[in-house]
């Protein structure tokens, strides 16, 4: 052939036309995708949020599975009877709730702007759930969920899910072993807020005492372990007073 | 007529042991300690470089006689990077739930050395034939050592293998831990991965001699 690939101008004609060749296939293609994309978030952050509540296809003690996308949709409406936003001090009726992302709520409080907390309340077999979003760090990237609480602020199921902790380490933060054992704890300490920890040597393996605002740690996960108690924490504490008054109700 | 040639078929079986990406030219050790923890991690990421190797081979390949000397590394990083992200998008559209176990993977593949290892050295002298076959190769001689490897620190580690309970219950303490059986936990660790390539790489070259480096 008789190109000169050595030449500067065709050095800088072949990566300007690179760039815009591979830019817009990636573009056309993101743009195509997106409304596939968003209806299959939207169905996760449903399935999400009834796993929390403990609205799931479960079977014995094996591996999470959620209700099924096609009957999400129905099964969220039947089960998720009110959900509220709280912007300040007022509190506010809104159906599409759920579809508020709190890493950008969250960023915006930290700028001091305005925010949104979304609560979704469920209710199962005449029982009142409260499930509230979370949204943290782990040790490579985010980490977030939702948290189920009764009245009485004993939780009721979790949900926990991250961006990119390790495999087989921190990723399990999303398995049954680990979240099925915050189910029973209670968030208060002698009537104050205080999360759950996940601690390391608490002799407690399977969990057992549920008076110990603490779950056992996983092996070889210590940073995605704290992340996951700061982050009960830190969620939590934004709704202070909205779960206050829920417990005085 | 062979459907390979010979010469052809050693592009594909040379990679899988006397010239393994891993034990050998000791490439790509970086995704091997990080995700070997669990095998179903393992075969995914197995997968997923079979699919970006054998593409990006080709790509690279046809490109061979255009791509610029001079910027070439960077052709063959967008290329890389493209080709993650179309899947990436394309697995997030029509299954969900298996891009979400993906999306650890998609940085590591696209800083694994074998992938510019082989663009470099094969794509850009070898027709996309060859190349194909020279990337599925070596995409599965690095992809068997990865499941080896996580394979043993799964089993010894968390005493499972793709999740499921081989040896029994280690809280109900049923199966092997009822004699007293402890799962190790440094498996699941990252250096326990270094101490299983090595043990791999020792008996390669002790049932093989002629694979050992002089000094």
């Amino acid at each position: 052939m008789a190109i000169n690939t050595e030449k500067n101008l065709y050095t800088v004609l072949f990566a300007a036309l690179m760039v815009v060749v591979v830019g817009s296939i990636l573009a056309y293609l993101a743009s195509g995708l997106k409304p596939f994309i968003k209806e299959n978030e939207r169905f996760e952050k449903q399935q999400n949020i009834l796993y929390a509540m403990g609205v799931n296809d479960n079977e014995g003690t094996g591996s999470v599975s959620f209700i099924s996308t096609d009957r999400v949709e129905e099964v969220f409406t039947s089960y998720i009877k009110e959900q509220l936003v709280i912007s300040g001090d007022q509190i506010t009726q809104d159906d599409q709730a759920y579809l508020i992302d709190m890493k950008k709520q969250l960023a915006a409080r930290k700028k001091g702007q305005p925010f949104k907390l979304p609560v979704y309340i469920g209710e199962k077999e005449g029982k009142k759930f409260y499930i509230l979003p979370m949204y943290g760090k782990g040790l490579w990237d985010a980490i977030w969920g939702f948290i189920a609480l009764d009245e009485d602020m004993i939780v009721q199921g979790v949900y926990f899910d991250h961006k990119a902790e390790t495999p087989g380490l921190g990723a399990n933060i999303k398995e049954r072993f680990f979240m099925d054992d915050f189910e029973g704890e209670s968030i208060m300490e002698d009537g104050r807020l205080v999360g759950i920890k996940v601690i390391k040597g608490n002799n407690d393996p399977a969990n057992t005492d549920k008076e110990d605002n603490a779950v056992d740690a996983l092996a070889g996960a210590t940073i995605t372990g704290n992340g996951v108690t700061a982050m009960i924490s830190e969620s939590l504490n934004l709704y202070k007073d909205y779960l206050e008054s829920v417990r005085s109700n | 007529m062979a459907l390979l040639t010979k010469k052809d078929a050693n592009l594909i079986i040379d990679p899988l042991a006397d010239n393994n990406p891993i034990t050998i030219q000791v490439l790509g050790i970086c995704s091997a300690l990080a995700i070997t923890a669990e095998l179903k991690a393992s075969v995914v990421m197995a997968i997923s470089v079979v699919f970006v190797l054998g593409v990006g081979n080709v790509v690279i390949s046809l490109m061979r006689n255009i791509i610029p000397s001079k910027i070439r590394i960077i052709v063959q990083l967008v290329v890389i990077a493209a080709l993650v992200i179309v899947v990436d998008q394309v697995l997030k559209a029509f299954a969900y739930e298996l891009s979400k176990t993906l999306a650890v993977f998609v940085g590591l593949i696209i800083t694994n050395c074998i992938i510019m290892g082989r663009f470099e050295a094969f794509a850009l002298g070898n027709g996309p034939w060859r190349s194909f076959l020279d990337g599925i190769g070596n995409a599965l001689g690095y992809g068997v050592i990865l499941i080896i490897v996580g394979f043993f620190r799964e089993l010894l580690g968390s005493g499972t293998l793709f999740g499921y309970p081989v040896l029994g219950d280690p809280i109900a303490k049923t199966g092997l831990y009822s004699i007293g059986y402890e799962n190790n936990g440094f498996m699941i660790l990252p250096p326990a991965a270094l101490i299983v390539v090595g043990i791999i790489i020792w008996v390669q070259r002790s049932r093989n001699t002629a694979l050992i480096e002089e000094n």
